[in-house]
């Protein structure tokens, strides 16, 4: 088990990120007034966010049976294809904190709905960043620690997303208790702060994490993130 | 310039103070709470909707304008309520039961004060029983209901089937929305609406009961 305390620049997200997450062009396109919010939010963001992040490594047989949860899963999925051939499997769980997302609501309560979406937009791209901080952490832990090498790519996978159910939060958080950084579940399996994610990072060759998107559930994908996330570790 | 367009013109450009201003000057002059309201902010923010519709603006942008639009809103608040006059066609909004994600609702909700309903916004965790007796007892026409989650879908048929329970169906329209949900999810629950965004919901809203 390891805690990890980021820092606030670990933390925060490429600009890019924040932007292609809300649809917006890049900075020299950007209304001088939009541009203005941003940097409001991303100021408010550092001084608001505390992000930190639980990790526990399991074996592949621990992590089937985290993965069965409830049994909601997707008949099929990629997830079940791929953890068994990891060389590395950790559950993570990482949150930006309670106040960022009281400041969000508190903004948008206090009529400035443009900074609280937008300071949204950042704590959303920062979680997500978080995630990939924490797979980053795992896989120079593994390289030290000799269990893969460099060539190695770790990405995270999390209950809700492609045929991992979401009622699977709750087995994940029975082995991983991320209540002790403080991070709770509720009866529909959010977590709170609604800034937090987790999943499992999964670790091994950049081949393993390639699959054709062509489940049942990928007809209703809004997003097809897993295209942008299968380029992300061959291009590394 | 006629103030009225110099209200909806500032509006769009999110100005707030010139805004508030200028619905103070307008107060002044005479115009009617009705017509500022109308013809100045109202306008301005269907203005503001249409572009960013046709994807002329970002959503920032529609944000600051709503934040405008507020502070015009405070000043004219008293006086229409002073007048007797309606603020807008009520609808009930609020995340589902087990829910606690609400930027897309609150971009509902900011969407749909622009185009001159009055929304009452029950926030978060919203029991079914609270939508309901909520809409009737404000006399609204229409609740809407946001859920992120897959699990907390199930508590939006609660809400429909409350309504038809108490026999409400031809009173109070319903209408879902929210990254879980999808049209036909609408359907097979027996919503009246399903809307993919907060510039859909408006549409939908108005179909409905505008």
């Amino acid at each position: 088990m390891e805690r990890i305390h980021f820092t606030i620049e670990e933390a925060t997200p490429v600009e890019p990120a924040v932007l292609e997450s809300q649809g917006l062009p890049d900075r020299s396109q950007l209304p001088g007034r939009i541009a203005a919010l941003l940097d409001d939010a991303r100021d408010l963001f550092v001084r608001v966010a505390e992000p930190r992040a639980l990790t526990a490594d399991l074996s592949a047989a621990q992590f089937a049976d985290v993965y069965g949860g409830e049994g909601l899963n997707s008949p099929e999925s990629p997830l079940e294809s791929i953890f068994p051939k990891a060389e590395g499997l950790a559950l993570f769980a990482a949150t930006l904190g309670e106040p960022l997302s009281a400041r969000i609501g508190a903004l948008f309560a206090e009529n400035d709905p443009a900074l609280g979406y937008m300071l949204d937009a950042v704590a959303s791209a920062a979680a997500d960043h978080l995630a990939d901080q924490s797979g980053r952490r795992f896989l120079e832990r593994l390289v030290r620690e000799q269990k893969v090498d460099r060539t190695a790519r770790v990405l995270p996978y999390s209950p809700g997303y492609c045929g991992w159910h979401i009622s699977g939060q709750r087995r994940l958080f029975e082995f991983l208790q991320p209540e002790r950084i403080g991070i709770a579940l509720n009866s529909s399996c959010l977590m709170q702060p609604l800034k937090s994610v987790s999943g499992v990072l999964v670790a091994g060759g950049a081949p393993i994490h390639k699959f054709r998107p062509r489940y049942s559930f990928c007809a209703d994908c809004r997003t097809h993130e897993c295209l942008q996330r299968m380029a992300s570790v061959v291009r590394e | 310039m006629d103030i009225l367009k110099q209200i909806a013109e500032s509006l769009e450009r999110g100005e707030d103070d010139p805004v508030r201003e200028l619905t103070s000057q307008a107060v002044a002059d005479g115009i009617a709470p009705g017509t500022i309201l109308n013809d100045g902010l109202i306008r301005g923010m269907g203005i503001v909707g249409e572009r960013f519709r046709l994807r002329e603006i970002f959503l920032p942008e529609v944000l600051l304008a709503a934040r405008a639009m507020t502070g015009g809103m405070e000043v004219l608040k008293l006086l229409l309520v002073r007048d007797k006059l309606p603020l807008g066609t009520k609808v009930v909004i609020g995340s589902v039961r087990g829910d606690l994600h609400d930027i897309g609702k609150n971009l509902v909700g900011i969407m749909l004060k622009g185009a001159g309903f009055e929304v009452i916004d029950l926030g978060t965790d919203v029991q079914p029983e609270r939508f309901v007796d909520t809409a009737v007892a404000e006399n609204a026409p229409l609740i809407g209901m946001s859920a992120l989650l897959t699990t907390t879908m199930p508590a939006m048929k609660e809400v429909v089937d409350l309504v038809e329970a108490r026999q409400l169906r031809s009173k109070v329209k319903t209408i879902i929305g929210g990254a879980a949900v999808s049209a036909e999810f609408a359907g097979q629950i027996g919503a009246d609406a399903y809307a993919f965004d907060a510039a859909k919901a408006v549409e939908r809203v108005k179909q409905l009961v505008g």
